[in-house]
């Protein structure tokens, strides 16, 4: 983020400014360092927990760092199917969120692009659904799915994982599509394209920066779901990693390395998605909402 | 699909076409189960059996049930705490990574670490963490925290301490951005009118940031009422029905007691109750402004 030249201006003229100055930078940045500590403590713990064997961690202070780091809790995650969770997960992600890009994106198109009580019906129905809450339609949900044999399948996460992941998509996407101007359209309709050309060619290229904050605010949701694989899946084949992760937990209760050691690599790929492209991931995280 | 050409002067793909993949998802996936869950709650159905009418019988059985008043206790406790805890704290974040200072840019790439996480992942590491033998109280040698934090007693506001945690990060990036927006100007007139940054912070970052504040709670309050994983990993209701929120007593009646009419009972509430918060904080704060801010693009 690059400051504006008004607000270089301004740094120096608000330090300048009275003695409530002084007094508020140390309140404010005393409880900054707090929340820093707040946040980095938990997280520090659960890294040096993980490099501990089980010696270490009941006799070592808890605190203390695992010097050499032990990856046997590491080695005892990757012997646990680890891997299957990881790609049913990766599976899951890119299933849902594909589809949730491309239709949430044609949805928009037609929305923004065309009248008519049809698609004003749609798009209410889209902005209502901002407001339903996922648990409480759980239930039908799960009695669907168990119609449609699709029980313990990748396929009944993924279902309504798009279902859900549509809404907030179709109004992000097409409070962008609104701000091109009609100018283009009108050219390219006198060359002879019809809306479905229209719609890849110029449409499409144009909402790019809108379809990366979808696709990492849907790919983070379904990363991390935990309700419908707990509901919809059952057997340790179609486990996703957050319910790996709590079914491990169950099984391995006293190993608790071994537990944090699945955290960590639970979060890794996310992680790395955050080291490479924070701001994007930020501005998906918030999925533009109240900027 | 239909991808063709079209020749001038016909009628060339209709929009409403292009419409109909997402809204057959979420008429199928969205529409038809709030439908559903409605007619559900006036039936009798173990999960697997057959579903049989009712009538009222669940909702009278849910209603005259303490468990249901306990659950709906908790989860307004929830959703209150939640909000007096999380908005004011948020606040303060987003106004000081707002700052210029390099050192608050580098704070805030470790503020937003929790919203990385799965809330499972969260739930799995608070409980390592607070064993009162290998967790934290043991680390720092501090036994005042070496508490049974998931025992009766702690177990609620441990939990919402912990969904704190998660959840003020999101917050905050809301009040970053809401901080970001606030003319320069207004500051610069106020310092040489002589104000103190205490002032300022009341009379004018605080006002600004109005509709960020009802954005920030309307998402805050209607999200307490539905958190689930982070409960349901950490302590399972338990202990007893110390933790046991809404969505997790319709849970347990679903897929645990196999009763499904009485869990559709407690979901419609959670619809009606999420329903009804959305549209009272709207129109509390202004609903266009709101709306408008909710729709406010990237």
């Amino acid at each position: 983020m690059s400051a504006t030249p008004t607000m270089k201006r301004a740094v120096p003229a608000a330090r300048t400014t009275s003695r409530g100055v002084g007094a508020k930078n140390w309140v404010g940045g005393a409880f900054g360092w707090l929340w820093f500590l707040a946040v980095s403590l938990p997280i520090y713990y659960v890294v040096i927990t993980s490099l501990k064997d089980q010696g270490a961690y009941f006799t070592s202070n808890p605190l203390s760092l695992p010097i050499p780091p032990n990856f046997t809790p590491y080695q005892e995650v990757l012997d646990n199917n680890i891997a299957t969770y990881f790609f049913n997960s990766v599976w899951v992600t890119v299933g849902s969120v594909v589809p949730i890009v491309l239709f949430s994106f044609m949805a928009s198109y037609a929305i923004v692009r065309g009248s008519g009580r049809f698609l004003r019906f749609t798009n209410g129905l889209f902005l209502m659904g901002l407001a339903i809450p996922i648990q409480a339609t759980i239930i039908p949900i799960y009695l669907m799915i168990t119609k449609m044999g699709l029980y313990d399948t990748l396929w009944a996460v993924i279902l309504p994982s798009i279902a859900f992941g549509i809404p907030l998509s179709v109004l992000i996407m097409s409070n962008f599509l609104r701000d091109i101007p009609n100018e283009l359209f009108e050219s390219m309709r006198l060359d002879g394209l019809s809306n479905w050309q229209m719609m890849w060619r110029l449409a499409l290229p144009l909402t790019m920066p809108a379809m990366v904050t979808v696709a990492i605010y849907n790919g983070l949701n379904v990363w991390n779901g935990f309700l419908f694989p707990l509901i919809l899946t059952q057997s340790p084949d179609t486990r996703v990693m957050p319910l790996g992760l709590w079914a491990f937990q169950g099984e391995y209760q006293v190993n608790i390395p071994a537990v944090l050691a699945a955290v960590v690599l639970s979060t890794m790929p996310i992680l790395l998605l955050y080291i490479v492209g924070r701001r994007q991931l930020l501005s998906g995280l918030t999925a533009g909402i109240g900027k | 699909m239909t991808g063709a050409h079209t020749s001038a002067g016909t009628r060339d793909t209709p929009l409403a076409l292009l419409a109909l993949p997402a809204l057959v998802f979420f008429l199928i996936f969205a529409v038809a189960p709030l439908i559903g869950v409605v007619i559900l709650s006036f039936t009798s159905w173990d999960g697997i059996g057959e579903i049989l009418p009712n009538g009222l019988e669940s909702w009278q059985m849910v209603l005259a049930d303490p468990m249901t008043w306990n659950a709906l206790g908790l989860t307004l406790a929830t959703m209150v705490i939640t909000w007096a805890v999380q908005t004011p704290l948020s606040i303060l974040l987003g106004t000081f990574i707002a700052g210029q200072q390099r050192y608050r840019a580098v704070l805030a790439v470790f503020y937003f670490l929790p919203l990385l996480l799965s809330s499972a992942a969260i739930a799995i590491a608070f409980k390592a963490l607070l064993d009162p033998n290998f967790g934290l109280g043991a680390g720092l040698n501090l036994p005042f925290l070496n508490q049974d934090w998931l025992g009766v007693e702690l177990a609620f506001p441990v939990v919402l301490a912990v969904i704190a945690w998660q959840f003020i990060p999101f917050h905050t990036l809301l009040y970053q951005g809401g901080v970001r927006q606030i003319p320069q100007q207004l500051y610069e007139a106020a310092s040489i009118d002589g104000a103190s940054r205490f002032r300022q912070f009341i009379h004018i970052t605080l006002p600004q940031l109005k509709y960020t504040i009802i954005t920030s709670s309307t998402l805050m309050l209607v999200g307490s009422l539905t958190y689930f994983d982070l409960v349901f990993v950490m302590t399972q209701g338990g202990p007893g029905n110390a933790t046991r929120i809404l969505a997790l007593d319709m849970y347990i009646r679903g897929f645990r007691a196999n009763q499904m009419g009485a869990a559709s009972v407690i979901a419609v509430i959670l619809v009606v109750l999420g329903l009804g918060l959305a549209l009272g904080v709207q129109r509390l704060g202004g609903k266009d402004k709101t709306a408008s801010q909710l729709e406010g693009g990237v």
